[in-house]
């Protein structure tokens, strides 16, 4: 019977992966991807303990609908910004992207 | 083992499994695809969860719209799957050691930390409650979220669109 901690121990390697993509990753993308995984692992912690700790309240499922869309915004965003700075740069490296590093 | 937690280990393999596919792949195509069984591993365990709603929410939105954003601007940017450039930078052993170091930080604590045992039970139709929070006690944060989403949606197009 898996309990509340089995939860969090998959959302917290789900996060490590997803750090690891955006720490090591050099497509802009991928980094997004990254960026994905580790939201969807804190949606799992909530949604978690909404039910473990508080089973009653609602919140931890509401927060997470929350994070679902503002995952989407983020990732129309982000997708935007590298639409633009492939447009502009013709690259979507992040380390070839430095026209502000001085 | 109860078929529960058999299940249980099922998704929680899905899930990893697909993401450590994400995160290594050298052909970002791939590693797009394999956001698809991440996601709906993660939506199996809502479902563990008695979170339907949110279930089917995740599938709508990130197994279904969000890889589909993602492959098209693969489409749009690289022309192709990114082979033969390099997909990883020169910190990718550092990278390695902080995730995983991450990782078990998170999973002592998880496992070592007395968490409280709720009282009470979930409603047992969680869609409508959520209905009725979202438009009672969080009215507030519904209507915040629907303007973020009328700001983001003018900003990606006026970020993508081509000056003229």
């Amino acid at each position: 019977m898996p309990g509340l901690s089995h939860y969090l121990v998959v959302s917290a390697l789900l996060f490590a992966l997803g750090l690891y993509a955006v720490v090591t990753r050099r497509n802009t993308v991928a980094i997004l991807m990254g960026v994905e995984l580790m939201l969807n692992a804190a949606n799992i912690n909530l949604v978690a303990f909404n039910k473990y700790a508080a089973p009653s309240a609602m919140q931890g499922q509401i927060f997470a609908l929350i994070v679902i869309t503002l995952a989407a915004c983020e990732a129309a965003v982000g997708l935007a910004l590298v639409l633009a700075a492939y447009r502009t740069l013709e690259t979507i490296y992040e380390d070839e992207i430095n026209v502000m590093k001085w | 083992m109860t078929g529960e937690a058999i299940v249980f280990y099922l998704l929680a393999a899905v899930t990893l499994g697909a993401g450590v596919v994400v995160v290594t792949s050298g052909n970002i195509v791939h590693s797009a695809a394999a956001l698809v069984p991440a996601f709906l591993g993660v939506t199996g365990l809502y479902i563990l969860l008695n979170a339907e709603f949110v279930a089917g929410i995740q599938v709508l939105i990130y197994a279904g719209a969000i890889t589909v954003l993602i492959l098209f601007a693969i489409m749009l940017t690289e022309g192709g799957t990114g082979l033969g450039g390099r997909q990883r930078n020169e910190q990718a052993a550092v990278g390695a050691a902080v995730a995983a170091a991450m990782a078990a930080l998170l999973i002592v604590v998880a496992v070592r930390t007395g968490w409280p045992a709720g009282s009470g039970t979930l409603p047992p139709y969680t869609p409508g409650a959520i209905g009725q929070s979202f438009l009672g006690q969080n009215i507030l944060v519904f209507e915040g979220t629907s303007i973020v989403l009328l700001v983001s949606l003018m900003g990606a197009i006026m970020i993508a669109r081509r000056e003229d």
